[in-house]
């Protein structure tokens, strides 16, 4: 660790894994609830275990990215955080409205939480993935401003390296994208329009910076490949996300009662989309084939290589299956979407804060990299999850073409309900695989925990 | 396109003219209007009446002349590149600007006639053709805007000295997003405009 402050970093990589540990349990959950209707029911009915699970992982991705920011700008600008004592108050705000919000979802009825929370005074709940009480939501927008407010200065006070300012770009782009979930008009259209604004432009857009950040800072660090080099690739890379990107927002906008170009302008740009994405697989395995440095810690560039490829595959090629317009027609909100949503999480935004959470906390816990028993555990973990998602993802994807087949495409299309009993042994597959995911989870956590092996040595060849 | 090579520093590879990172914009960009006119003919082809009769009512004439303009400036863009390859930073960067004026020719034709589109009621509902036109017309138009603040950077930087013979890359990858700003309307002018 180069600056003391760094070190704030720790307490939000350990609340992002105790929170993904959680967002997990309760897909298993649902995920029985699937083949199960009734099981926990009315204690955990299928919709608040869903809103948990979507909500815990939007939650520790922020943790998780906040994290890898305080962790990473005081090293690029190479000074002090602005103030790590702002970054712990911010913490434990983050933290506590977080669990009073899940709290919330799973003690008290929907609507008595509403009431609760005085969303009459200004409404913006009942809307997926923005179901959070207003005054949460203010509280998360209080919680960017102050962590914008910490890392800008510090940024600002210090060197400005490519990095720092894709970084910066990202995480302001994500703060400012966040108040349309404040815009809740009567009008269905509109609110569905706008609702996007946060959703697809956090993911599709701002946060892609976030990620091509962090991965050129972990690849700068473990391959001690020039700076110049990666910032390159990192400029083409978000320019080709923003091309893409923001007028890929239109492959939301097909059905929902906006004009028919959208069908045009978004099946062309988002049918680019997964450029970017290739682009940064071609970029990770660059750097890592031209490393000038053996670095000890191969779990982190495992899930660096990891992240690239599964990026690529989650969010470019399962994205692409359903982008264009004419097989949107028939795949809109069906498991292809789920199956899309699974892996491109995982891939792009699980696997990044892994990547950086593996890079920074054996150093934050000072040594370069953990021992070598803890280190192969945690690529057995790598493994698990990875390869199981992969399953789910396949499972979803079988799910989701049988659906569309019986309930939409074929000459006697079947009710929802009858759809889904039909495909029901992929729910019971995808279930089996989400078991695997977990244990594969609980080796990463005990990974953190394993000592011995060979202790892990700056490489002799280091040259960066 | 070998991606892998070049990337680290443009001067290895001097088989590319201008910054590597560039083609990577240009060969993006062509990709995206590439797509862009497949789309235009695969609409056509389900509708070439509706086309046809609407195709009549685009100017031509202005087209024609943004044509030449734009075919002009890329030639001045040329001669911008061989007078800093002389060493004449001054010659270049009035290259440069006679340049950028011929785009804001294209922009001001093109600006009178996206207003007697508007104000004859067209939008992008009009009509399926008609939401490619503008799509398409107004891309490109932006692209123009995109590439006149490029060469405008350049041929600042020009005037202040920052370029000289053996040291030019920067003018090359302002030449570089120029000429595509060119093809892209040479292709897309006959298409939308003439061909029926």
């Amino acid at each position: 660790m180069q600056y003391r402050s760094q070190a704030v970093a720790k307490p939000y990589f350990i609340a992002a894994i105790g929170l993904f540990v959680g967002q997990i349990l309760f897909g298993l959950v649902m995920g029985l609830q699937y083949v199960w209707g009734d099981f926990l029911f009315p204690e955990i009915p299928f919709n608040v275990a869903r809103m948990v699970h979507t909500n815990l992982l939007i939650v520790w991705l922020l943790f998780g990215f906040m994290g890898a920011a305080y962790y990473l700008v005081p090293e690029e600008s190479e000074r002090e955080l602005h103030s790590p004592g702002l970054a712990i108050l911010l913490f434990w705000v983050f933290l506590i409205a977080g669990a009073l919000t899940i709290l919330g979802y799973l003690l008290v009825p929907y609507a008595g939480l509403a009431k609760l929370t005085g969303n009459d005074l200004l409404p913006t709940m009942g809307r997926e993935f923005l179901e959070q009480p207003t005054i949460t939501k203010i509280g998360i927008v209080i919680v960017a401003l102050g962590f914008l407010y910490n890392i800008g200065l510090t940024i600002l006070g210090g060197r400005k390296t490519v990095v720092n300012l894709v970084l910066l770009t990202g995480l302001t782009g994500l703060a400012l994208l966040f108040l349309f979930a404040f815009y809740n008009p009567d009008n269905l259209v509109k609110d569905k329009f706008y609702w996007w604004w946060v959703v697809h432009l956090w993911v599709e857009g701002v946060w892609e910076l976030i990620l091509g950040s962090i991965l050129a800072f972990v690849l700068i660090k473990v391959t001690g490949v020039d700076r110049e080099v990666i910032e390159k690739w990192l400029y083409v890379i978000i320019a080709m996300t923003l091309i893409t990107g923001i007028i890929g927002t239109g492959h939301h906008y097909y059905w929902i009662g906006t004009p028919e170009y959208w069908q045009w302008w978004g099946s062309i740009f988002s049918a680019m989309e997964p450029i970017p994405f290739f682009m940064m697989t071609v970029f990770a395995f660059n750097m890592v084939n031209r490393r000038r440095r053996e670095h000890p810690n191969k779990a982190a560039v495992l899930w660096a290589l990891g992240t690239a490829v599964m990026a690529f595959l989650g969010a470019g090629v399962w994205g692409f299956l359903h982008t264009l317009a004419p097989v949107n027609y028939y795949t809109h909100g069906t498991q292809i979407t789920a199956a899309h949503g699974h892996m491109a999480f995982y891939g792009a935004y699980v696997m990044i804060v892994l990547t950086m959470i593996s890079y920074a906390m054996p150093i934050l816990r000072g040594q370069e990299a953990s021992d070598e028993r803890s280190q192969v555990l945690e690529m057995w973990s790598f493994w698990l999850m990875t390869v199981s998602m992969v399953f789910i993802t396949l499972f979803l994807t079988g799910a989701g073409i049988l659906q569309v087949w019986l309930q939409r495409y074929s000459t006697d299309p079947i009710p929802f309900m009858a759809a889904q009993e039909k495909i029901a042994i992929f729910y019971w597959l995808r279930e089996i695989a989400g078991v695997v995911f977990l244990i594969g989870l609980v080796l990463y956590v005990v990974s953190f925990f394993v000592k011995g092996g060979r202790p892990a040595m700056a490489s002799a060849a280091d040259t960066a | 396109m070998d991606m892998t090579a070049g990337l680290p520093a443009a001067t290895e590879q001097r088989s590319l003219p201008g910054d590597f990172a560039i083609w990577i914009f240009i060969y993006a960009e062509l990709l995206v209007f590439g797509v862009f006119f497949l789309a235009y003919a695969f609409a056509r082809s389900h509708n070439v009446e509706l086309f046809d009769a609407q195709q009549r009512f685009l100017d031509r004439n202005t087209g024609a002349i943004n044509t030449l303009v734009l075919i002009t400036s890329s030639f001045l863009v040329v001669r911008a590149v061989n007078a800093i390859r002389r060493d004449a930073a001054a010659v270049c960067a009035r290259w440069l600007t006679a340049a950028i004026a011929c785009g804001g020719i294209f922009v001001a034709l093109k600006l009178g006639e996206f207003h007697a589109k508007f104000a004859a009621g067209v939008t992008l509902s009009t009509n399926t053709f008609y939401m490619f036109y503008l799509s398409l017309t107004f891309f490109h138009f932006m692209h123009v805007l995109m590439g006149m603040v490029i060469l405008a950077v350049v041929a600042v930087k020009a005037r202040r000295g920052a370029y000289s013979a053996a040291s030019h890359t920067g003018v090359e990858t302002g030449a570089s997003y120029w000429h595509m700003v060119d093809l892209v309307w040479i292709v897309l002018f006959p298409l939308v405009y003439v061909m029926h």
